[in-house]
C-alpha cells in the first residue's frame, strides 16, 4: 500500500491540472517500510522534457533526477516513486509506461485529467526482480488526512500562542 | 570513490545507498563495483557487456556518455558516480 499525505496527494493532482493538456511529472520522496510499502513524505515537481509530444509523453531529465536524488539524500529520504498525468486518458498504465518503467519496488502514480480537471488517481507498484519479470501491480493508496489535519491544528495553535 | 546507488538496486548492495570502490577510470570502478556486488552486473550491463540503455551514469554532474573518454574517463577518489535509471512514459 502507498501512503501519502492529503496535501501531497492534492498537490500532484493540481500539477496535472496546471500542465493540461500536457502531461505533468514528478518524484515521490519517502521511505519504504518493510511489510507496509512506500510512505511518501514529500513530492518534487519535475519538468517534462518531451516538449515535442508533451500531450502524450513525459520524460524527466536524468540530470534533474540526479539533483532530486541528492535532495532526497540530504533529507534522509529515498526516491520511492514517480507521478504523472494522462490528459483525457484513463488513469491506467500504458504500454509506454510499462516499457519505460525501470524503478523496481517503486510506486507509479497516474492521474487522469479530463478537460483540465483531475478525476481519478491510481497507483501501480513495479514489482519483480529485473526487466525480464517486472510487472505493474495495482496498489491501494492510503491518504493520510488525520495527520494533515493534526499538523494544521498544531500549526494554528503555535501561531496563536 | 563514492558511488550512489538508486533505490531499486540497493537490494544488491546490502541496502547501502552509497558504496565506495577504488579505480582509476569509470570502467575500472565499474569492474570493482561488480566484483564487490556481483548481482549488480546483470542490472547494469547487457549480456554483451554494454551499459543498459535505460541506465544513466553521472560522473559528478556529467553524463558519462557525453564525456570525451566515456567509460575510459579518468577518475579521482574525490569524484562521485551516480547511477540513475531513466523515467519516462505516456498515455499510449
Amino acid at each position: 500500500m502507498l501512503r501519502i499525505q492529503y496535501s501531497d496527494y492534492e498537490a500532484l493532482r493540481t500539477h496535472g491540472q496546471e500542465t493540461y493538456p500536457n502531461e505533468c511529472c514528478g518524484v515521490l520522496l519517502g521511505k519504504n517500510i518493510a511489510g507496509e510499502g512506500n510512505h511518501v513524505r514529500q513530492i518534487v515537481r519535475a519538468g517534462n522534457t518531451r516538449t515535442d509530444s508533451a500531450h502524450n509523453r513525459y520524460n524527466i531529465a536524468p540530470q534533474e533526477l540526479v539533483r532530486i536524488q541528492r535532495q532526497a539524500r540530504g533529507l534522509g529520504l529515498d526516491i520511492v516513486g514517480f507521478y504523472h498525468s494522462h490528459p483525457d486518458h484513463p488513469a491506467r498504465w500504458s504500454k509506454t509506461d510499462f516499457a519505460e518503467a525501470h524503478w523496481l519496488g517503486c510506486s507509479y502514480i497516474i492521474t487522469s485529467v479530463e478537460q483540465g480537471k483531475a478525476v481519478t488517481t491510481n497507483s501501480f507498484l513495479l514489482s519483480g526482480t529485473g526487466e525480464e519479470n517486472k510487472e505493474f501491480e495495482d496498489e491501494a493508496i492510503q491518504i493520510n488526512i488525520a495527520h494533515s489535519v493534526a499538523e494544521t491544528v498544531a500549526h494554528n495553535q503555535k501561531g496563536q500562542a | 570513490m563514492k558511488i550512489h546507488i538508486p533505490t531499486p538496486l540497493r537490494g544488491y548492495t546490502g541496502g547501502l545507498e552509497t558504496v565506495s570502490v577504488p579505480g582509476t577510470t569509470v570502467n575500472v570502478v565499474f569492474q570493482q563495483l561488480t566484483i564487490k556486488y556481483p548481482e549488480l552486473k546483470q542490472h547494469l550491463f547487457t549480456p554483451e557487456g554494454k551499459l543498459r540503455s535505460f541506465v544513466n551514469v553521472y560522473l559528478n554532474d556529467d553524463d558519462i556518455r557525453y564525456l570525451e573518454g566515456q567509460q575510459e574517463t579518468a577518475v579521482k577518489d574525490s569524484d562521485e558516480l551516480t547511477i540513475i535509471p531513466s523515467i519516462a512514459g505516456g498515455v499510449n
